[in-house]
């Protein structure tokens, strides 16, 4: 990987794509570096596919530039762009051997059969698929099928490659599998992957970078840990991952930030950790694994924000538990305890104390919309 | 219970067969008649086998013609109709709203060129060709043909352009494939059986048309207009080898298909 480098293989500019009065993709600028992993995460609906075929040619932008290096290449059809494609079906040629499926790309640029032979018997074996080449696609298992797709853009040596949702066919068990082995190929080739998924487990696994989108736009970006602990907006910290927030104002000082909410008083957050320009009504946040739940009455750390509630489920999940508390204006928490020793297994309907460290702390500006559409999986 | 209703439908399928065969069967059985007396002409009364009619195949005035005739009439009528009416599929599958503007009054049109009676398109062609004085003959013949099998290819390539998976032509193009050669090495493969099916049944339309023809052949007369004028003065025998020759012929396309589908069926 030469992530470190930072160079920009990829810039999209102000890119906007209406479907009628929908604004499918509402100016999105991006810059993709040179041999990174980059995943575009977000529900259905917003924006992720679009922005990834007007990367494609396949879609035509209503507005913005597309440079690959210095060139722009906005209006270039699909064939005259050095960009490869996994579609979401995998769209492989049914008529076609998967040998010859693997060639389509390289006959077009005017390689002899018997060269073109000798690199598809290379990815052939890259993608762990020797000697399947004089099948058909439909005598191949999904996961064989998605294989070849990837075979059949990478022996392109494109500058890009674009994944559609690769996996979503797959069951569980192979898509663990087809990561690391994505993975694997990915660092193998260091061509530069756009994946676009809505699976966030999937590209917080894979990704050097993750730009979560909903609505059209881009609401948070950065490597997986970054975006996952410091979540930029409401919508972030409850798609990517779970969160506990509670409204709030900010309170104007120095040191850490402040948070007023309604009900529980103030919440302290670093400084560092909070977004640019925050103003008036947000959300003071921390992630489920962050809390300490212990007895009522216990001390509370100075360095900590705390709350009291009560127990309202108590979920032994094996790897930890898994608590529902509800504070006493009604909101409800859910704290994870790891299954590592502790002693303090509160039932429900126990009173309980919940502390957690400033430095988790995080808050994001409130969005108008109560819930973000789609599920956090 | 079950085996006694697979006797039944198995009885059943046999007496349809039957049914459908038997014109025909007649027709080849026939065409062996010896006729003692006269000027040779068809009947259905047995007076021994004979190759006669096989030998003399060419030897009334007019015939051989009409039936010459009639399959390039079919060849070429086929010819055209595939290739219009499966670009017009192409169009209407894939085209709508301002690329498309006429969508609709396109649509309607195939289906009343369908379920329009024939004898009224025949007029209306023969009354188009006379207000436009072009003569009637091969021309007017081929023209008509050509435009009453468009609609049969279209519709059928359609149906199998109704599942196809707009990302494999997509597909074709990220590859770096320009787009003439995504429709010859992607689309055509693909959609071929319904272009082959449309051909095929263009073909038979032609080839048996009696009614349009009859509009507007003048005195090129093909093989069906000829056989129902030589009614008024006696079928000749050489007719039902005729006809034999072109059942031989479908059933031997028919056939070849079969097998064909029967060995991409194993490959795949």
């Amino acid at each position: 990987m030469s992530v470190s480098q930072l160079v920009t293989s990829v810039r999209l500019e102000h890119m906007v794509k209406t479907f009628g009065d929908v604004r499918a993709v509402d100016d999105v600028s991006l810059e993709i570096h040179d041999g990174e992993f980059l995943s575009l995460l977000g529900p259905s609906g917003c924006g992720k596919t679009t922005t990834l075929r007007m990367l494609g040619g396949f879609e035509e932008p209503t507005s913005g530039t597309i440079y690959f290096g210095d060139v722009n290449v906005t209006d270039l059809p699909p064939y005259r762009r050095d960009v490869n494609t996994v579609f979401q079906s995998y769209a492989l040629f049914p008529h076609l051997s998967v040998a010859d499926n693997i060639a389509f790309g390289l006959r077009r640029k005017g390689i002899s059969k018997a060269a073109a032979r000798l690199r598809v018997d290379e990815m052939l074996s890259l993608v762990d698929l020797e000697g399947r080449g004089d099948r058909k696609p439909n005598q191949l298992s999904g996961g064989q099928q998605q294989r070849v797709a990837l075979a059949r853009a990478l022996v392109n040596q494109p500058k890009l490659l674009l994944l559609d949702e690769p996996m979503s066919a797959l069951d569980a068990k192979l898509r663990k599998t087809m990561q690391l082995e994505l993975k694997r190929i990915q660092s193998q080739v260091g061509i530069t992957f756009l994946y676009v998924t809505h699976d966030q487990e999937e590209a917080m696994t894979m990704s050097d970078r993750i730009v979560v989108m909903n609505r059209g736009r881009i609401e948070g970006l950065g490597s997986p840990r970054d975006v996952y602990e410091q979540p930029t907006t409401e919508f972030v910290a409850t798609f990517l991952g779970a969160s506990n927030l509670l409204a709030g104002t900010l309170e104007p000082g120095s040191g850490d930030i402040a948070i007023t909410t309604h009900a529980y008083g103030t919440f302290r957050s670093p400084a560092e950790r909070t977004p640019q320009g925050l103003t008036g009504a947000v959300k003071v946040g921390v992630r489920p694994e962050k809390i300490q739940i212990q007895p009522q009455g216990a001390t509370v750390n100075s360095a900590d924000n705390s709350l009291t509630g009560r127990v309202l489920v108590s979920t032994f999940t094996g790897v930890g538990n898994q608590y529902v508390v509800a504070a006493p204006h009604g909101e409800e928490f859910v704290v994870y305890a790891q299954n590592s020793g502790q002693t303090y297994v509160p039932r429900s309907g126990e009173e309980v104390l919940l502390t957690w460290p400033v430095e988790h702390t995080f808050v994001v500006q409130a969005s108008g919309d109560p819930s973000p559409e789609g599920e956090p999986s | 219970m079950s085996r006694k209703r697979g006797r039944w439908l198995g009885i059943y399928s046999y007496l349809l067969l039957g049914y459908l065969l038997v014109p025909i069967i007649g027709m080849v059985f026939f065409s062996f008649n010896d006729v003692l007396a006269g000027r040779p002409q068809i009947s259905f009364q047995w007076n021994g086998a004979t190759l006669r009619w096989y030998r003399e195949l060419t030897q009334v005035v007019g015939l051989p013609q009409s039936f010459w005739l009639s399959i390039r009439l079919a060849v070429a009528s086929t010819i055209i109709a595939t290739m219009i009416g499966t670009l017009l599929a192409l169009a209407l599958v894939r085209y709508e709203g301002k690329k498309f503007k006429g969508r609709r009054i396109v649509d309607q049109t195939l289906f009343m060129n369908i379920a329009a009676p024939e004898i009224v398109m025949g007029a209306s062609l023969l009354g188009m060709f006379a207000s436009y004085h072009i003569a009637r003959g091969f021309t007017t013949l081929l023209l008509s043909h050509a435009v009453f099998s468009i609609a049969y290819v279209t519709v059928t390539v359609r149906a199998r352009l109704q599942g196809f998976d707009r990302h494999l032509e997509e597909a074709s193009g990220d590859l770096g494939a320009k787009p003439l050669t995504t429709f010859r090495l992607v689309t055509l493969p693909m959609i071929m059986p319904g272009v082959l099916a449309g051909a095929m049944m263009a073909f038979a339309l032609s080839l048996d048309d009696f009614v349009v023809s009859n509009f507007v052949s003048g005195t090129t007369l093909p093989f069906p207009v000829w056989v129902y004028g030589a009614t008024r003065m006696g079928v000749p025998p050489q007719v039902f080898v005729f006809g034999t020759i072109i059942f031989l012929l479908g059933a031997a396309g028919a056939i070849g298909s079969l097998v064909m589908s029967r060995r991409g069926m194993k490959r795949s």
